[in-house]
């Protein structure tokens, strides 16, 4: 069989918008989504993240604007959209009443694959997320974690090359919110998977996305990789202890090219850089070659925290508790269907 | 990449080359596309089941909705004695009291005659639920999930329809074996009598389950949905001929149950089960009407469904 040649771009969304009444969910915007990388949509509540991924996945439909996903517009044909890409929603979409092997297999009846395939990869998803022993429970005696996983693994049983995760770790402890995340890599890594996923945790999108969009009432304000986006609201700090009677050499330091901005204070330098490890290095050397010392270094990277607080004006974790609260009123309403 | 790894690796052990076996199987599997099954029937299958394997796993649902139909038949058809009434008027003979019976109710017992409305009554109250589940598939997120799938628009509704005419179709079919254990007349029963009652009764639930489906297609509040069901669903059985004989009626309401499809249910299976002479109309025209009546709701239904479904 002749391998087909992947596109660079897998998403190639263009002036996309929603509009509820007159409220502009989301308000004409743009962005691509490279083959292969994950990509992370980062904003606060309401910011337009799951209207966004309900338009891409055809659930909604636009206001205006257009999006190609592999190639197929998703206002044309819908369909083929839909089968090439799979999705873990924000909500626990899973029957409560049936267990979570005929949840996934269901699922997979709704792309039309026949059940002698989908019984085993059923099967293997399922172990993939560590639910074989839960499979044959009813959903209802889930926990809020594995309900989380099943969701996860049902997104995956029509063998998507593009999977969208609308928070996929909300209302997660720790320990289980890192395992999802090995997950994911190892999609991405293993199935040479394209991830599209929404969060609100700084170090979420951080340590796991390759590029990530900031997104606030329904605009994206910054995008970028992670290291793009602390490097675009003035690099990293290094503070350079001297000795104080030895001559002011700020002038100096401020020539240097990576350095944008210098002030000396009493006996330390306050230098804001570029690229801080080789800056600080490039210091070193230039502060002694002048022939004076050095007594002590250090470098504080800016975290994506304030690239948050620089682009959206708003503190995350001011919403943490708001949203864990929201959540658990959300099981609280599935639970009292019972 | 999964080459590089291959190459590199020192493979030791059985179990190791095994692993990267099946890893790359799996890889393989997700860059080519999985055989597909594209018959509409086998999404359209799997969502009926769906409701159906909810159902028949909870049989205290299903023990819960006979009860009423069992009551009425217990306690208000037995107890609705028309008979006695009669012959304890001096000088009538048991005689007069069947024709009688016969003149008013097309059989020989009330019981009789109630029997057959309670099989369209629940018929009609367990289409009516059909909307409501379609309002906590919305709810619960479960219509987002088959929304999201390439699953047919026609068939999310229509698979809710078919699996509320099953549903009503063995329930009805409970009623009528209660019934005859409580004494439904049955010398006109028959395997054709029954098999030409359920396929009206099959077209009376197409059609109520399409209205009801289509009624909640919009709505994702349970409360409207009830409100609805209740509205509906008096009105449907009390304005037909499913509790009295048309002809005891007012002229204004024999208007309204002549308009009424629930009716032309009753009116054949009364025909076809008890042998019924009092007819509101012959029983082609009996058929005709529910044919036009599943017909009509049914693709009103899909062609809904292609609209309404898609914010
Ligand atoms: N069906 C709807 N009708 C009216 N308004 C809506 C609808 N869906 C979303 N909105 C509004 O659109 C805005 C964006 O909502 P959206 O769900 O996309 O936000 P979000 O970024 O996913 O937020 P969260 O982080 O809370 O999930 C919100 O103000 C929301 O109230
Ligand atoms: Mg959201």
């Amino acid at each position: 069989m002749v391998e087909k040649v992947e596109a660079p771009v897998i998403v190639k969304v263009e002036g996309l918008s929603k509009t509820f009444g007159n409220l502009k969910a989301v308000d004409g915007i743009s962005f691509e989504v490279k083959t292969g990388e994950i990509f992370g949509f980062l904003g606060p509540n309401g910011a337009g993240k799951t209207t966004t991924i309900n338009m891409l996945t055809t659930l909604l439909r636009p206001s205006g604007g257009s999006a190609e996903i592999c190639g197929l517009d998703i206002l044309k044909h819908p369909n083929e959209v839909r089968r090439s890409v799979g999705v873990v929603p924000q909500e626990y979409t899973a029957d409560e009443d049936l267990t979570g092997i005929q949840n996934i297999i269901l699922c997979g009846d709704l792309y039309g694959i026949p059940r002698s395939e989908s019984k085993p990869h059923a099967i293997e998803l399922l172990r993939l997320v560590g639910l074989e022993e839960a499979a044959n429970r009813k959903v209802s005696t889930y926990s809020g974690g594995m309900r989380r996983r099943l969701e996860l693994a049902s997104g995956l049983i029509n063998y998507p090359k593009l999977l969208f995760l609308d928070e996929p770790t909300l209302g997660l402890d720790v320990q289980t919110r890192t395992a999802v995340w090995d997950y994911i890599r190892m999609l991405k890594e293993e199935y040479h998977m394209t991830l599209f996923l929404t969060t609100h945790y700084l170090e979420e999108a951080d340590s796991l996305c390759d590029r990530i969009a900031i997104i606030d009432h329904g605009h994206i304000v910054k995008i970028g990789t992670p290291a793009e986006l602390k490097a675009s609201i003035g690099g990293d700090v290094i503070v350079v202890g001297v000795v104080e009677k030895e001559p002011d050499i700020s002038a100096k330091i401020a020539e240097l090219k990576l350095v944008k901005d210098v002030k000396k204070s009493d006996n330390q330098y306050r230098v804001k850089a570029e690229n801080g490890e080789e800056a600080s290095i490039q210091l070193i050397d230039m502060i002694r070659s002048s022939g004076l010392h050095v007594t002590k270094i250090s470098l504080t990277k800016p975290t994506l925290d304030e690239v948050y607080l620089e682009y959206t004006g708003r503190n995350l974790r001011d919403e943490e508790t708001d949203r864990m609260s929201m959540m658990s009123q959300r099981i609280t309403m599935m639970r009292a269907r019972r | 990449m999964a080459e590089e790894k291959v190459v590199n690796a020192v493979i030791t052990t059985q179990e190791e080359r095994q692993q990267i076996e099946e890893s790359k199987e799996r890889e393989r599997k997700f860059r080519t596309a999985p055989r597909l099954n594209k018959s509409p029937l086998h999404g359209l299958w799997a969502l009926t089941n769906r409701d159906l394997i909810k159902w028949y796993k909870n049989p205290v649902q299903l023990l819960i909705s006979l009860i009423q139909p069992v009551i009425w038949l217990g306690i208000f058809g037995k107890a609705l004695n028309f008979g006695s009434f009669i012959s304890s008027q001096p000088g009538i003979t048991s005689a007069q009291i069947t024709q009688d019976y016969l003149r008013i109710f097309g059989t020989t017992s009330y019981f009789s005659f109630l029997s057959t409305g309670m099989l369209a009554f629940i018929i009609l109250f367990t289409s009516a639920f059909a909307g409501m589940s379609v309002v906590w598939d919305k709810r619960f997120g479960f219509m987002n999930k088959a929304l999201s799938t390439p699953v047919g628009r026609s068939s999310i509704v229509t698979g809710k329809v078919l699996q509320s005419v099953i549903r009503s179709l063995i329930q009805a079919a409970i009623v009528l074996v209660i019934a005859v254990a409580l004494g439904m007349d049955t010398s006109h029963l028959g395997v054709l009598s029954i098999a030409g009652s359920f396929t009206i009764l099959f077209l009376m639930s197409f059609g109520l389950s399409s209205l009801f489906v289509m009624l909640a297609l919009r709505s994702s509040d349970w409360q409207t949905q009830m409100a609805i069901i209740n509205l509906l669903n008096l009105p449907l059985i009390f304005a037909s001929n499913a509790m009295l004989p048309v002809r005891i009626m007012p002229g204004w309401l024999q208007t309204v149950v002549k308009l009424n499809p629930v009716s032309y249910a009753n009116d054949a299976t009364r025909q076809l089960l008890l042998g019924s002479t009092v007819k509101l109309a012959p029983l082609w025209m009996d058929f005709g009407i529910l044919v036009a009546f599943a017909v009509l709701l049914s693709s009103l239904g899909i062609v809904l469904s292609w609209r309404l479904l898609t914010k």
